[in-house]
């Protein structure tokens, strides 16, 4: 049942690493007190010790701790202006940390007219008397405590678990504006903790909100405001082991509160990985991406999370469903596990799953295309998934997005990197004759045998020349890639300047990944304009996955919202008429970001009155009182 | 939106519209020829290059529709895919524009010698032309200009060069190839050609609306056509085509482009050139065909004055923001794009009422010159006169008190009346009636229409040859009548309701109104579903200037009201009486075997004979337009149906409502129709006229709108 590698070994990196970590802790942990204090539980359940626990790296229980309680991420790692009016990085933890951006002023203040003099600072500390009092269920508190879990009702635990990361949230939080937040939180550390609380808060009628790592961008995490039951929050962030890992049949079982970059770290350790990897794997948990049918990065490798799932178990008031084996694929009627999957936390909480691992790939390189125009970019990538030769991943980057990309480069230390990089410049719009404000770029990632990844950037780069591209480079590839990570924090620096941005996902059918394009940007900047925005709003596009039938487009927008007097209003109604063209136009609702609240109003129309009505007889059966009453998707 | 400024009209009054430019001036004071080599640098669609013509052909003949329906027609009639794909080549070709500067170059230098010629200015808005150029950079356009004259689209081409606007594409009937050297030279100044009937033909459907597709797609240009689908011979708008408005809004509704501008054009002349030959055409001498010596012979027109030309660039309707709320666009995505369809009922009616509405825009932005005024209160003094059995006209200055009374009227409906205010009114009206002289006579101070067109002798040899000449002139003059008639339509209507109906009541009123309404809508442009909207705005208009009183209940006609309703009624009253005809015909006259074809030749004998008769009065009736649709409206409206094979009497009772009829006939009007479908039906020939019953009169608390209740309860 142990998994076999991790045990023994362990490195010194990671030593080192962890005692740092403690020691962190031990500077910011304050004295215990009554709600959160850590109690000893142990996990009866599983019958043996857990053998990676030792050198897990756990999510605190108090994230705030380490994680903004306003913003994206880390604590030390942020955007901002230095002295001389240059944007830098902080921390230690990205590629891009400690560094200098000399070209992120220029772009910001050209693409959204904002400008350092105004600033719009955010409530620094959290008022703790703006929180309403906890409306707590005593039968329920009383009984849990008998139980050994731990739980809070400190007003910070529960904020931090009130919101997820959609612009509206984080706007409200800077302004210091509170709203329904959960009473209390509890902290299971195993699945049958969790089968313990389900039963204690079907008895004691709770309202359940389960809370994997927060990074929900569609409402999922608010509470329903006309809740008056008490509102718990599951955080399954102690749930994190790997449970066991089978190399006979390739497959790992592991808690669903894990992580996504701690799984792919102990699995690596172990000379394996899952190969998901969504944008915000540091964050996200294993169970979340069940939840909300979540969609990795190299998925043309390893596939999305239902491609990855063998095995579920799930924790829901009519008690656990789970299938009795772990099969590639079985004939018994509709998969009980797509019930599960894109469920969002109405029907359950998913607390153990078996995932399929693969052995870590042998070779990893990066790579680039420019491209004269996204016209071309996109009949390349669908000549490319016609052949079914996409790499790992491959990415399209509109105009705009390169510009963006280009400022977010980082200082040059040489000067022989900067005469290369104008050389380049060069080659590319005067000698090759590309447009500067038509031209895009693809990133690529190819992963596997090296002679195979050799011998498939060959075919890719050979199809992308038919298309009038041209290979930029490793580094630009990689760049891209890193970017994903720490675009996010961005949003966090336009908010200190008043621009305000979100960004949204759809999927769209080949013929129409243009119109969808086109057509949505237009509408974004037409809708600011008319909604009274004063400055240029930006409205970007990224083709981020192809399929045999069609593709994922990201879209990106924000705006400075100096002179609005309610710029979220204004910003909500141009996210909807968004929403409104994509599927005017033949995109869908959601490619994997989900419905949460955000999206439900055009759920009907997507899946139609029937599929409302089987999916609520679903949830009629499996919960009929509401439990998990967080009011998702339906 | 500018879309909803158009539509919306409270006050006509306060409309506000540009000013004009006289583009003729200039030309007038500098060389023609270095105006017609000058530098041409149009401002583009998004600002990319224009697509060649092998280009464009190429991605016609590659795109997805095309493919899709060469093999479905190869499957068909077991052909070869490259046969077919040969004549979807041929058709292209046969179709293709091949826009060249240097043709445009050509036709700039004659057109400005000949424009100078005929006409004293050329008028346009600048203001339109701006938001033209504005409209021209952002989305894909498309030009909907009136059609009055063959000149109009060389005249929207010269202009669009003078502003140095890019130059549209334009949809022609293909009986201008026939035209040889003059075809080839409009083809390379932009027209491109589609046959007028190719019913069946789904490859030619195909390819043709494929061309237009990628055209407004790609922004290759603008694109031009007529909303009204053919020239109108009677200065009345024409019901709108829906055909071609259909094919270019579907890129839109497809989600092919984000938006496309729609720019309605109105141009207004103050004399037409062809304005004999249309009342000719009306009185039934067909259509000469067009050919090169014939464009030679009618060059005799060099010789006359044409006065002025108004073109007005109306506000662009953006087609994303009428769509909106209107068409759900999800429709589209369960169904490759490329495979055609039949638009759904939803997308027929707002392509359709989206038709009404631009060529309304039209309507409302034509200007008028004083002469349509005085041609209207000619022609009802000729009827007057007529019905006194006399020719003594009208005195000068009456004729001038009478024109200055119903300017102020139509100012105050909106009309986009030009009327010279510094200049004095006599002179305004003599400098008209001078304008026109082929068509009115002034002797003894007094005016009165003339007898028989120039050059024609006086005093025609038989009675008939003398009704066929005054037709002419009636004809000619009731057609710039017409130009005005859109401004008095909605208060005629009503005039005429209150006029017909059995009681002050409103809704009776009303529910009069809107049969009369109904009844005209293959008439004149009524949009439909307006009906209350209408019928409000007749009533605003009437109460403003004081015609009419209105209570809650009851309408009533004040006592200065009556020379103005007056007025109103005699302006439909011709329209009325040749519906009525029309209707007698049917019931009296129409044979077991009439056939659509024989239809408008015997009802002209009818007609005829009425008018030496003198029991009719009107001579316009003898318009082949107003016949055609009086029997089209009573197609739609089911009283007439069209049906196949020979279908005799059955009815017993029809001897007897002959005599029913007959009576009617002689005793009112506009009652008469208006009972005339509710009452059985009888069926003559080819042609079956079916009534409804009495008892399906309706009760006056119910509104109805026509064909619904009336398409019930036949008698076959």
């Amino acid at each position: 049942m142990a998994s076999s590698n991790s045990g023994g070994s362990i490195s010194d990196r990671q030593h080192i690493a962890q005692q740092r970590l403690k020691i962190i802790a031990g500077h910011l942990q304050r004295p215990t007190d009554g709600g959160s204090a850590i109690l000893p539980s142990e996990c009866k359940a599983q019958g043996s010790k857990p053998d990676a626990s030792s050198e897990r790296k756990t999510v605190p229980r108090r994230r705030q701790e380490i994680m903004k309680w306003n913003g994206w991420g880390y604590n030390d790692s942020r955007f901002f202006y230095n002295k001389k009016g240059q944007a830098e990085f902080t921390g230690k933890r990205y590629r891009l940390s400690g560094q200098i951006i000399p070209g992120l002023k220029d772009w910001m203040e050209s693409t959204f007219g904002s400008s350092l003099q105004h600033k719009s600072t955010a409530t620094p500390i959290l008022n703790s008397s703006a929180v309403p009092p906890p409306i707590l269920n005593e039968a329920f508190v009383e009984e849990l405590k008998s139980t050994g879990i731990p739980f809070s009702h400190e007003a910070e635990d529960r904020v931090f678990r009130a919101h997820g990361h959609c612009l509206h949230e984080i706007f409200a939080l800077r302004e210091g504006k509170i709203g329904r937040v959960p009473d209390m939180v509890v902290w299971p550390n195993c699945h049958n903790d969790v089968v313990r609380v389900v039963e204690l808060s079907c008895k004691h009628n709770v309202c359940l909100i389960p809370y994997g790592g927060g990074t929900s961008v569609s409402g999922a995490l608010e509470c329903p405001p006309e809740e008056t039951r008490s509102i718990v929050s599951l955080d399954t962030s102690q749930m994190n082991r790997i449970l066991w890992i089978d190399e006979k049949n390739l497959t790992a079982h592991v808690e669903a509160g894990i992580v996504g970059e701690e799984l792919e770290r102990l699995l690596n350790e172990s000379g394996y990985c899952t190969g998901h990897e969504p944008d915000s794997m540091e964050f996200s948990s294993l169970g979340g991406w069940v939840a909300t049918r979540a969609s990795g990065m190299k998925k043309n490798i390893y596939g999305n999370i239902e491609d990855l799932v063998v095995h579920i178990k799930m924790v829901t008031p009519r008690g656990v469903i789970e299938k009795n084996c772990q099969v590639p694929r079985m004939s018994t009627g509709p998969d009980i596990h797509h019930f599960i999957m894109g469920s969002e936390g109405t029907l359950g909480v998913v607390t153990e799953v078996t995932m399929k691992i693969r052995p870590l790939p042998e070779y990893q390189k990066y790579g680039s295309v420019v491209f004269p125009n996204f016209e071309q970019g996109v009949a390349c990538l669908r000549e490319i998934a016609r052949q079914r030769c996409a790499p790992a991943s491959i990415r399209l980057m509109d105009n705009e997005q390169f510009k963006f990309g280009h400022a977010l480069k980082p200082q040059v230390s040489s000067i022989f990197t900067s005469f290369l990089d104008g050389l380049k410049k060069f080659y590319i719009t005067k000698f090759k004759g590309f447009d500067p404000n038509r031209l895009c770029v693809a990133t690529l990632l190819f992963e596997g045998d090296r002679e195979k990844v050799l011998q498939h950037e060959k075919q890719v780069y050979d199809i992308a020349a038919k298309f009038g591209g041209l290979a930029a480079g490793e580094d630009n590839g990689q760049r891209g890639y890193m970017l994903t990570f720490v675009i996010a924090y961005l949003r966090d620096l336009g908010l200190d300047y008043y621009v305000i941005g979100e960004s949204f996902e759809t999927s769209v059918p080949w013929d129409r990944v243009l119109d969808v394009c086109r057509n949505v940007k237009e509408r974004i900047v037409r809708e600011c304009k008319e909604k009274g925005v004063q400055f240029p709003a930006l409205a970007t596009c990224r083709v981020t996955q192809t399929y045999d039938a069609g593709a994922c487009v990201y879209f990106y927008f924000g705006f400075t919202y100096r002179g609005l007097s309610d710029p979220i209003h204004v910003y909500e109604e141009v996210e909807r008429a968004a929403r409104d063209e994509i599927l005017a136009s033949g995109g869908s609702l959601s490619h994997h970001h989900g419905v949460g609240k955000l999206r439900k109003k055009w759920m009907e129309e997507t899946i139609s009155t029937i599929g409302m009505g089987m999916l609520k007889s679903v949830k009629d059966y499996l919960d009929p009182n509401n439990i998990f009453g967080n009011g998702n998707l339906l | 939106m500018p879309s909803k400024t158009i539509y919306s009209h409270r006050d006509p009054m306060l409309k506000k519209r540009d000013d004009f430019e006289d583009i003729l001036e200039e030309r007038r004071n500098s060389s023609d020829l270095r105006y017609a080599l000058r530098c041409y640098t149009p401002v583009l669609y998004k600002g990319v290059p224009p697509i060649k013509a092998s280009m464009l052909k190429s991605m016609v003949l590659q795109s997805g529709q095309i493919r899709y329906i060469i093999s479905q027609v190869s499957k068909e009639m077991g052909r070869a895919n490259d046969d077919i794909l040969e004549e979807a080549s041929a058709i292209l070709d046969e179709m293709a524009q091949r826009l060249q500067l240097s043709t445009v170059r050509f036709f700039v230098f004659t057109l400005s010698k000949v424009f100078k010629i005929l006409f004293r200015n050329i008028c346009v808005n600048e203001e339109g032309i701006q938001r033209l150029q504005q409209a021209i950079q952002e989305h894909p356009v498309v030009l909907l200009p009136s059609h009055r004259s063959y000149m109009d689209f060389l005249l929207v081409s010269y202009i669009m060069y003078t502003y140095d606007l890019a130059l549209p594409v334009i949809a022609a009937g293909m009986d201008f190839i026939g035209m040889k050297f003059i075809g080839e030279m409009l083809r390379m100044s932009g027209a491109f050609f589609l046959r007028r009937s190719f019913g069946g033909d789904k490859l030619y459907w195909a390819v043709f609306s494929e061309y237009v597709k990628t055209m407004v797609k790609n922004g290759v240009a603008p694109v031009e056509f007529f909303l009204e689908g053919t020239r109108s011979r009677t200065c009345k708008s024409l019901t709108p085509k829906l055909g071609l408005l259909n094919i270019v809004m579907d890129p839109f509704l497809k989600g092919e482009v984000f938006d496309i501008s729609l720019v309605p054009i109105s141009i207004s002349y103050e004399r037409i050139l062809e304005e004999p030959l249309y009342a000719r055409e009306l009185l039934g001498v067909p259509k000469p065909k067009e050919s090169t010596s014939g464009l030679f012979k009618a060059r005799k027109v060099l010789n006359e004055d044409y006065g002025s030309i108004h073109v007005y660039f109306g506000q662009p309707v953006s087609l994303r923001s009428i769509a909106e709320g209107r068409v759900n666009r999800c429709q589209f995505n369960l169904i490759p794009r490329h495979i055609p369809r039949k638009p759904s009922e939803e997308i027929h009616n707002f392509v359709n009422d989206s038709a009404y509405r631009l060529v309304r825009a039209q309507e409302e932005n034509m200007v008028l010159k004083p002469w349509a005024l005085l041609a209207s209160l000619l022609l009802q003094n000729h009827h007057q006169d007529q019905k006194m059995e006399q020719t003594q006209g009208i005195a000068l200055d009456k004729l001038t008190e009478q024109a200055l009374w119903l300017r102020d009227v139509s100012r105050q409906y909106g009309a986009f009346l030009l009327w010279p205010d510094h200049m004095p009114p006599s002179e305004i009206v003599s400098s008209s009636l001078s304008l026109h002289q082929g068509l009115v006579r002034i002797s003894e101070g007094r005016v009165h229409l003339a007898k028989a067109g120039p050059g024609e002798p006086q005093g025609a040899v038989t009675p008939e040859e003398e009704l066929w000449s005054q037709a002419v002139i009636v004809l000619s003059c009731a057609s710039y009548r017409n130009q005005a008639m859109h401004i008095f339509l909605r208060p005629a209507l009503l005039a005429s309701a209150i006029h017909a109906a059995t009681s002050n009541k409103k809704q009776e009123v009303f529910n009069t109104f809107s049969f009369l309404r109904n009844m005209f809508s293959n008439e004149f442009i009524l949009c439909p579903g307006a009906t209350v909207q209408d019928f409000e705005e007749a009533c605003y208009l009437l109460m403003k200037t004081g015609a009419l009183q209105a209570s809650q209940q009851e309408l009533v006609v004040t006592e200065k009201g009556h020379r103005t309703l007056a007025f109103l009624t005699s302006m439909l009253d011709p329209f009325l009486q040749g519906y009525q005809v029309v209707c007698r015909f049917l019931c009296e006259e129409a044979t077991e075997n009439l056939t659509e074809k024989q239809f408008i030749p015997s009802i002209r004998k009818f007609i005829v004979k009425l008018l030496l008769s003198g029991s009719l009065r009107y001579t316009e009736v003898l318009s082949f337009d107003l016949q055609k649709n009086a029997l089209a409206a009573l197609l739609r409206l089911g009283a007439v149906q069209k049906i196949k094979g020979y279908v005799g009497f059955e009815s017993p009772c029809v001897c007897a409502w002959f005599d029913w009829l007959k009576q009617e006939i002689q005793a009112k009007n506009v009652f008469f129709i208006y009972l005339l479908f509710f009452r059985p039906s009888i069926q003559i020939g080819k042609l079956k006229i079916s009534i409804n019953w009495a008892k399906k009169r309706c009760d006056n608390s119910k509104r109805h709108y026509g064909k619904t209740v009336l398409g019930k309860n036949k008698i076959s």
